[in-house]
Formats: C-alpha cells, sequence, structure tokens
C-alpha cells in the first residue's frame, strides 16, 4: 500500500495549517461565508441541515488498519460515535463542530490521511474496483494509476476552479465494479493490439439530474500518456464546459451538445501539444508506484481447505455468508471477504466507532492490514486465508457486521437524505431500513438473488437510483414525500441508465410497490436470471402492470 | 485598488479603454479587450504608447498568437473568482505562447487564489485592497504552501523531480 514520503506528508500539513488560518479568519469575520464556502468546501466541509458535515477522502477506497482505527477514534472525539461511507468510497462525519475541524483534520494528517478535494468544483477523489490488487479476473492493479491521478489532481492550480465537480473511476478488470461508465471519466484497463496494457477513456458520463453512460473518447492510452491525456480532456471542459448554469456545468452536458466526436477533436487537438511535456511518465516512475503496491507475502497454499469446509458444513449461517459475502481470490487459498454495511433494518453504510475498530484490528491479523471500502458502502477485507474465514465471520457477527446479503435485495445504496441532507427533497434512510425488514428473511433472498436497489433522496442522484435494478427516488410534491420507481438501471459494464415506471408511490405504498415488482420478477423468471435479465428480456409491460394495473 | 508584481506594489501606468469610445492619446499606455484589438489592430500597433489586451471567459488567447511579442501587458479578467477559465489562459499563454511580458490578474482576484494564478503563469495581481493589506495578502498566500505535484511553466520543482534527484543521488552514492 502506498506510504506518504516527505513530499506528501508536508504537503497535507501545511493544508492544514492553511485551513486552520482560513477557518480563524472566518470566525474573525475577515472573510465573509461566501468567501469562505469554497475554501471549506475543498477541505470537505459542508454546511447541512442541522450542523457541518466533514467528508474525509479514502483515495481509490483503499484503508490501511491504523487508518481506519483513526477513523473511528475521530468518529468518537469529534462526532457521536459513528461515521458514514459514502458511494464515493469515501466516509463522512455528521456532527463536527467547526472551530474543531482543524484539530480533527490534522488526526488524520497523522495517519496520512485528509479531506482535500472532497468537495467543490475541483477534480475529487479517485475512486476504482474494491478488490484492486485481489481479485481473479483483474488484468492489472489499478492503484498505482489512482494514486499518480491523486496526485497530478490534489492542488491542481488550473483545474480548481471548473465548472463544477469532476469525477474519476478506474476499473482495472473487465467486470466493472467501479462504475467507470458513469464517471466524468471512466478509465478501463485493457490491452491493446500490441499486447499493450494501457486505457479505454469513457468521458461524459454521469448521474444527477441528467444521467449518461460515457461515452468512448479514444479506445486506448498508454500508461505513459495518461496524465497528459487527462489533462488535455480537463482543459477543454475548463475552457469549453458550460457555467451559465449550474445543472448543466457538467462534463457529459458539454459530451452530449457538442457531440463526442467535436469533444474529442478538440482533446486530440490539446493533446498534441503537450503529450511530449513534462506530464508524459516514464516506464521507471509508473514502476515505482507499482512496487508501492506489490501484493502482500502470500503464503504458497493449497485452494481447498478442510477446516473451512467443515465450518460450513457445520454452521449454516457461516455458510450463507461466505455463499454471499466471500468472492474468489487471485491467490489460491485465499478469499476476499465481504463486510456488510447493510444489517437487516439498520442505516446503510453507516459504521461506529467500536465496529470501525474490530475491523482495522482484524485486518491487522487477517488481511494484511488492508481494508478497502466499496462504492455499494461496504467494507471489504481483501486477502482473508480460506483456513481464517471462521474466524474472521465468527468475530464480524458479534458486532453485528457478519450480514450475509451482498449483492441481494437488503444490500441497498441509500445517500442520507432529508434526515441529514440540505439538498434533500425525502427521506432515503427510513425507506431503505423499511424494505430491509420487509426482505430480511435470508432464505428469501438466496431465492430473489442479486438485485441492486440504490435510493437517492433528490434528483442530485447521490444514491446512483440511476443505475439500481430498481431504482427509488423521494421527490417532494406539495410538502409530502413520494417516491418515483426506475426499473433496468445497471452500474456495470453493461451499464444503463434505469426508466421511470410511472407515478411516484407515497411513503405508506412504497414498499408494497416494491414487493410486488419483486414477486412479478419470481413469477416470470427464466432459471438462472436475475432481475435485471428478466427486466431486458420483458421489458417495462409486465412490471408496470403489477404496479399500476389500469390505472 | 492596489497590484502587487514581484513582491512590490506597482503603479497604475495602464489605462484600460472598453469595446467603443476614443482612445486617449498616442502616447498613453493602453489596454484594450481582446474583440477591439482584433478589429482594430493595425491602427492600435501603430500607436506610440504601450499595448496591451485584456481577456475575458469566454475568450480565445490563441488569437494573440501572431502578435504576442508586441504587447506589452495581458490582463486576464476574474469577473467571479468561481469562473477558473482565466487559469488555462494563464498557462497557454506563458507555456504555450510564449508570452513574457506582464501577466495580469484583474477582477475578483482574492487572497486565496493567488498562489493557483502564480503557478498559472501570473505575475501581477489587481487587488481591491489598500496597498500594505495586499502585499501581505500576496505575500502570505504563495508561502503558504511550499509542495508542489503539478509541473507547470512557473518553474518550481514538484514532488516528483525532488524525489527524483534524492533517488539519483542516492544511487550515486552507492555506487
Amino acid at each position: 500500500m502506498y506510504r506518504y514520503d516527505d513530499f506528501d506528508r508536508q504537503l497535507v500539513l501545511e493544508r492544514t495549517e492553511q485551513f486552520r488560518e482560513q477557518v480563524k479568519r472566518r470566525l474573525a469575520g475577515d472573510i465573509t461565508e461566501e468567501q469562505f464556502r469554497p475554501l471549506r468546501l475543498m477541505n470537505g466541509v459542508y454546511l447541512q441541515l442541522h450542523a457541518y458535515m466533514l467528508r474525509v477522502a479514502v483515495p481509490y477506497g483503499t484503508l490501511r488498519a491504523d487508518q481506519l482505527r483513526q477513523l473511528g477514534m475521530i468518529a468518537r472525539v469529534y462526532d457521536k460515535g459513528y461515521g458514514h461511507f459514502t458511494t464515493r468510497q469515501n466516509i463522512q462525519y455528521n456532527w463536527p463542530k467547526l472551530d474543531e475541524i482543524p484539530d480533527a483534520l490534522l488526526d488524520l494528517a497523522k495517519v496520512e490521511m485528509h479531506a482535500i478535494q472532497t468537495s467543490g468544483n475541483c477534480i475529487r477523489n479517485t475512486t476504482t474496483d474494491q478488490y484492486a490488487g485481489a481479485a481473479a479476473d483483474e488484468i492489472e492493479d489499478p492503484r498505482p494509476y489512482c494514486e499518480l491521478i491523486r496526485q497530478w489532481s490534489t492542488f491542481h492550480p488550473e483545474f480548481t476552479y471548473l465548472p463544477r465537480k469532476f469525477k474519476i473511476a478506474v476499473t482495472g478488470s473487465p467486470n466493472d465494479r467501479a462504475a467507470v461508465k458513469v464517471h466524468d471519466i471512466g478509465l478501463r484497463m485493457h490491452q491493446n493490439e500490441a499486447g499493450e496494457t494501457g486505457f479505454e477513456v469513457l468521458v461524459g458520463g454521469g448521474l444527477g439530474r441528467t444521467p449518461f453512460v460515457g461515452k468512448t473518447i479514444r479506445d486506448f492510452i498508454g500508461k505513459n500518456d495518461l496524465f497528459s491525456y487527462l489533462e488535455a480532456i480537463l482543459r477543454v471542459y475548463n475552457r469549453f464546459g458550460r457555467r451559465d448554469n449550474k445543472y448543466k456545468a457538467r462534463i457529459k452536458i458539454l459530451v452530449h451538445e457538442e457531440g463526442i466526436d467535436k469533444i474529442r477533436e478538440l482533446v486530440e487537438e490539446e493533446w498534441s501539444q503537450i503529450k511530449d511535456g513534462s506530464l508524459r511518465v516514464d516506464d521507471a516512475e509508473i514502476a515505482h508506484y507499482i512496487e508501492q503496491f506489490a501484493p502482500p507475502a502470500f503464503e504458497a497454499l493449497s485452494d481447498d481447505d478442510a477446516d473451512f469446509e467443515r465450518h460450513k458444513a457445520e454452521n449454516r449461517r457461516f455458510a450463507n455468508w461466505v455463499r454471499s459475502n466471500v468472492i474468489e481470490h487471485k491467490q489460491p487459498g485465499y478469499a476476499i471477504a465481504n463486510v456488510s454495511l447493510k444489517p437487516i433494518g439498520g442505516i446503510p453504510g453507516d459504521a461506529t466507532d467500536t465496529q470501525m475498530e474490530l475491523v482495522a484490528d482484524l485486518s491487522e491479523k487477517y488481511s494484511f492490514g488492508d481494508v478497502r471500502v466499496t462504492h455499494e458502502q461496504n467494507l471489504v477485507l481483501p486477502h482473508v486465508k480460506k483456513a481464517d474465514l471462521f474466524a474472521v465471520w465468527s468475530e464480524l457477527d458479534k458486532a453485528d457486521l457478519g450480514t450475509a446479503n451482498l449483492g441481494y435485495v437488503t444490500d441497498i445504496i441509500s445517500c442520507p437524505g432529508l434526515d441529514y441532507c440540505a439538498l434533500a427533497t425525502a427521506r432515503s434512510i427510513p425507506l431503505s431500513q423499511r424494505i430491509s425488514e420487509r426482505f430480511g428473511d435470508l432464505d428469501r433472498q438466496h431465492d430473489i438473488g442479486e438485485l441492486k436497489i440504490k435510493i437517492s433522496g433528490c434528483i442530485n442522484a447521490c444514491g446512483h437510483h440511476h443505475v439500481g435494478h430498481i431504482g427509488i427516488l423521494g421527490l417532494d410534491k406539495r410538502g409530502k414525500e413520494f417516491y418515483q420507481i426506475t426499473l433496468g438501471g445497471d452500474a456495470s459494464q453493461d451499464a444503463s441508465i434505469g426508466k421511470i415506471a410511472g407515478a411516484g408511490f407515497s411513503e405508506a405504498e412504497v414498499v408494497d410497490a416494491i414487493e410486488s415488482l419483486v414477486t412479478k420478477y419470481i413469477d416470470i423468471r427464466d432459471g438462472g436470471e436475475r432481475f435485471i435479465d428478466t427486466y431486458r428480456r420483458v421489458g417495462m409491460d409486465p412490471f408496470k402492470e403489477v404496479l399500476y394495473g389500469d390505472r | 485598488m492596489a497590484i502587487v508584481k514581484n513582491d512590490s506594489l506597482i503603479e497604475q501606468e495602464w489605462i484600460t479603454v472598453d469595446a467603443e469610445g476614443d482612445l486617449p492619446s498616442s502616447d498613453e499606455n493602453i489596454i484594450v479587450p481582446l474583440a477591439r484589438f482584433k478589429e482594430e489592430r493595425d491602427s492600435l500597433l501603430g500607436r506610440n504608447g504601450g499595448l496591451g489586451v485584456e481577456l475575458n471567459p469566454g475568450d480565445t488567447p490563441e488569437d494573440l498568437a501572431g502578435d504576442i511579442d508586441r504587447l506589452s501587458i495581458i490582463t486576464v479578467n476574474f469577473p467571479a473568482y468561481t469562473d477558473g477559465r482565466g487559469y488555462s489562459y494563464g498557462r497557454v499563454l506563458r507555456e504555450r505562447m510564449g508570452f513574457t511580458g506582464e501577466l495580469r490578474a484583474v477582477g475578483d482576484v482574492l487572497r486565496d487564489q493567488i498562489l493557483l494564478m502564480h503557478r498559472c503563469g501570473f505575475d501581477a495581481y489587481d487587488l481591491q485592497v489598500d496597498g500594505e493589506v495586499a502585499l501581505d495578502k500576496v505575500r502570505a498566500a504563495l508561502k503558504e504552501m511550499t509542495v508542489y505535484y503539478q509541473p507547470t511553466g512557473d518553474g518550481r520543482a514538484t514532488a516528483q523531480s525532488l524525489r527524483e534527484r534524492r533517488r539519483a543521488a542516492l544511487e550515486q552514492k552507492a555506487s
């Protein structure tokens, strides 16, 4: 895992001091709230409904044990004992006090973390596959490139006041777990005809009020040229992106209005002028970063473990957890263990201070001190020996972290919604809790199979409802919450934007509506079909009928 | 209200004229908007006084390509500090077009953006505060950070270049 050197450390410390001064100037009235806003936002500090909110970056979703432990400490000391993991692989604290935030940032800096650029119209935290470096289907570990992107994008002097925020996601696997097609820039590693590994570059994807699947601007860019190419895209966006209307300011609108061919032309023209410049990264430098993410010291093991099999046979709950939450590792004898932050009836993505500390301890004991955050708001222990899985699960289970529901109907993505967020038009958390309870029975979840429900409490779509197999959007109609259902969304390599099923449902009706959709799917599915497969085969009509009948 | 350049306060020696209207006498130093420069290029270049151009968001700095050496100053207007187009203009003018005259940020120029502007090639800042205050602000802003990840035309050593230098020194020592 990447360790800061003295340059990185110095930069974060200087930033922390800079923000401390800015807070001081704000509290003294030297700068107005309007002048302070972009400064605090670029340090992750929002003003929410009830309090300030601090969003801490987890670069490419990778945490060390000591970092996660510190996140737990911060939850305890500066917040009310919990934090919320987000769809951006970050963590948010809901109740910090403004005058204490500089201290919290200093505590983060001690473990090589920060809240830089987790908000504002700048390049945000780069996200990637939570199984990077562990997945059996990976072409190459994307994290060295993510770290290089992190550095290139941190305090980029030219791109700190973009038309709007800018998100980059990277996948090193053909099975896209990072939703790269719904980011401003998506990078997909693959090999060209010459056998070199590089990136397909997609641009203009995104959710929000105008969702788009990203379009390919370049089929292949070599690793050495990636950074000059990114700079070319950002310069074109900074110069030509719309600034007259914040709802039309994302690069997806520029791509949509100008057309991908025109944008490609501009980017290629720009790139031709800078590609041989100082942003070209040579192989030696890349090798240096690859080395930083070298695989841990795996033991040579047989892929079969007798104890593991015995525990599965003897303990049905453990076997269920393995079935849903444990994923194949590239190294024989090891597995990827997903830690669900979606207990039945719980708040999706929330973890308490002690839960964070427990996962940190377990990672140290069983997973080389490596923890990941997923965009689906769960945690991952990426390198666990199969022989240790039972011990890991037993500890997790005691702490309400052993829920066996990864990818199932209760593994719901939900934004914070109107319980916290100043932008929200409806609550999302209570709805996700009720859906989770309705489908809580595990046998039923197994029967339903993979089904991704994603809930947003407003049109900004932080809960990714556009790419939920079933998406739910909470709106406000004359002072009452109501929920619009979309079907057929998908964030994977087969990305698609869901379609609105019809009129919205009241808070009282919506859980029944979801259940009727699930029942319909079970009635008409072909063997082995997931909900999304059935939807793609039969289309909207059969589902519309159960929702609305003759209405 | 106060212009800071190269760690000192400088006098306003330029008259900024608008898109239309009469020009001052030929001896005066003037700054004209890009559109007017394009329209009246020949007569403007024929004047005796110094000539500068003002760029506004949406302008194309490349339009100055053929005349860049004839301009003593280019001002880039930031009508709101949130409009970041001027940062790109600065880099294009300095790093691509080789502009060596004064590059002055005008408009909503605030302390917390000055370092970014400097990194993008600006060397003068027109701040809406009084002299000594302006100087203090610019000085404080420019020394706040000392580590830079991005190579730009400002000549600052990047973290990466310093790492490489250190690695090379260590290797030399080892051999």
